[in-house]
């Protein structure tokens, strides 16, 4: 961060380690600005956006940052500066909305003004279910309530208290476009006069185009780019073709289908019959592209493996093995050639020999796409 | 029927008593990660599986001229602890812990954790977000965990037994008035406290599975 931060904006630099049961970890490592108005952030599930808006609210702690909005700092390692939840002032709407289902609507929407005395809190949870169309569900509980609605009062719970942030954490999932539109309308309108950052969570390319002005993508914990819709996903996560000068695997791909929900796609290699699944390009079903895969982030197995989390295994046989130094190299035919760089002690456990058959195990997210 | 009357208040005190201290155990088992929670866990559920003279007789002790808690007892009030109604109250709150308990904990911990997370979103300290959502929305367990410990200790025996003797009007409770009776071989009055005790725990345990079914609910729409 450093330099000047706007008042009203929120600026967060992130670093988080989350470890898994299988001993996998994921690094949530982001530097982020956000200023008044609505910014999308986008990625496939798991690339991190919870994880932000937690650590932005305070429900989850970083490792590493500093995190600040309308001026006041919420979270600073460095000074061990850690706001509680409560204090800090960021609305957050949750996915499942998480409204009190033993308190009606107006007592939800009453619920974070605590400092007001009770005519003043009236007035303004009236005003606010107005603002958001819904002042003639105030007496009904959450589970009478329909669902586009269920979201207004979410909404307006969240914004009657006034906070420096507004998180959304996909919180129109499941409402047709329409109805969507009327929803985020009454948004923009709310903050013209307010002008706070919020920061709008979906992996929905629909709603992107939908909402969007601007966009952060987030792709593995790492924010891949910034900008305009258009600039963005079209190409979001694309290698420029220098940079991929170290990658010894540059393949030509068909783009068979889009798997937006799990952030990939399959593509078919070549003109041979090996599928293997990316991370999702934005290119159209149908669509050419290239993949890079660096030799060495390639595995090699001489049974069929089984239990992997890894999504891509092909099935070859070792056309050449050729020892470099403390390095071997080993072309693998699946229909389409690769190079694997291997250990000459893995060589040797594994009695490698050209001829052999052997399986070729891809992570998705060691194969890259090249402009 | 002064020993039903005697053990009905026995069994209210000892539920009112139990709401007040089991409900901040049971937040704190529910909801903290201490590693060493398991300890208290397994003191809390003790008394399911002690036989209730084992209890009984540590009570005693402890309650007895030179016990500890009998010693506390006559500095402050000037008589002893244990065969008086008090010293009843004690034993029984020890005895019936994890009936109360462990229907708190378990409500505490079915309350969806994104409510937590709202609450303290919109600005809720701890103490806020347990008197306005957690405990609301526990309340099945809460009615649970107080008929329970009522029904527990209205059925008790055996720390009654060695705690609080068999005085009349002061620590002869319903069930000990029944094995009296049955000592004495007077089978029909034994009969009618017996008759009366079950129905009791029966009634009871109806409110207990019905609050749980949600046949109905504090907070049913109108």
């Amino acid at each position: 961060m450093g330099g000047e931060v706007n008042a009203t904006m929120l600026a967060a630099r992130i670093r988080k380690e989350r470890r898994s049961a299988d001993a996998s970890s994921f690094v949530l490592d982001v530097s982020i600005e956000v200023s008044p108005g609505i910014t999308i952030l986008f990625g496939a599930s798991g690339a991190g956006k919870s994880t932000l808006l937690d650590c932005v609210a305070g429900l989850a702690r970083p490792d590493e940052g500093q995190i600040a909005a309308g001026g006041e700092v919420l979270f600073d390692s460095a000074r061990g500066i850690h706001v509680p939840t409560p204090k800090r002032r960021t609305a957050y709407v949750f996915q499942t909305l998480a409204l009190f289902p033993h308190l009606s609507a107006e007592e939800n929407v009453a619920y974070g003004l605590t400092e007001l005395r009770e005519e003043e809190r009236r007035e303004q949870v009236e005003a606010i279910l107005k603002a958001f169309r819904v002042e003639k569900l105030g007496k009904q509980r959450p589970d009478k309530i329909s669902g586009g609605e269920k979201q207004r009062i979410a909404l307006a719970r969240s914004l009657v208290t006034e906070p420096r942030v507004l998180l959304l954490d996909e919180p129109l999932t499941g409402l047709d476009a329409e109805l969507k539109a009327s929803i985020v309308d009454d948004l923009r309108a709310w903050n013209a006069a307010k002008g706070i950052p919020i920061l709008y969570v979906t992996h929905s390319r629909e709603e992107v185009d939908a909402l969007g002005e601007r966009v952060i993508a987030l792709d593995n914990g790492r924010v891949a780019s910034t900008g305009r819709p258009m600039d963005v996903l079209d190409a979001p996560r694309r290698k420029k073709l220098a940079q991929a000068a170290g990658f010894e695997n540059l393949l030509s791909a068909t783009v068979l289908d889009l798997r937006e929900a799990d952030g990939v796609m399959r593509v078919k290699l070549g003109d041979s019959a090996c599928e293997i699944e990316v991370p999702l390009g934005y290119a159209a079903a149908g669509s050419r592209v290239r993949v890079a895969v660096r030799a060495g982030d390639i595995l090699l197995a001489t049974e069929p493996p089984r239990g992997l989390s890894a999504r891509n295994v092909l099935d070859g046989r070792i056309v050449s093995l050729e020892q470099r130094g403390t390095m071997a190299m080993a072309r693998v035919d699946c229909g389409i050639a690769f190079i694997v760089h291997i250990t000459p002690g893995a060589v040797r456990e594994l009695e490698l020999t050209a001829g052999r058959r052997v399986w070729v195990v891809l992570k998705t997210h060691s194969c890259h796409l090249v402009e | 029927m002064e020993a039903l009357w005697l053990s009905m208040r026995l069994a209210a005190c000892v539920a009112v008593i139990l709401l007040v201290i089991g409900t901040p155990v049971a937040y704190g088992l529910a909801f903290s990660n201490w590693r060493g929670k398991f300890l208290l866990e397994s003191v809390v559920a003790l008394p399911l599986v002690l036989p209730p003279t084992v209890l009984g007789f540590y009570a005693l002790v402890a309650m007895g001229p030179r016990g500890p808690l009998g010693k506390l007892w006559i500095a402050l009030f000037g008589h002893g602890l244990a065969f008086t109604f008090g010293g009843l109250i004690l034993a029984s709150v020890l005895y019936s812990l994890p009936f109360a308990v462990q229907p708190l904990i378990a409500s505490f911990e079915g309350v969806d954790r994104k409510l937590l997370d709202a609450s303290a979103v919109l600005g809720a300290g701890g103490l806020r977000t347990f008197c306005r959502v957690i405990l609301p929305l526990s309340l099945p367990g809460a009615v649970t965990a107080a008929v329970l410990s009522f029904a527990h200790t209205l059925g008790e025996f055996g720390v009654v037994l060695m705690v609080g003797g068999n005085l009349a009007g002061v620590t002869r409770t319903v069930s000990i008035d029944i094995y009296d009776h049955v000592q004495s071989l007077e089978y029909g009055q034994a009969n009618r406290m017996a008759l009366v005790l079950l129905a009791i725990s029966f009634v009871v345990l109806s409110v207990v599975y019905a609050v749980n079914r949600r046949v109905w609910t504090p907070w049913a729409a109108k």
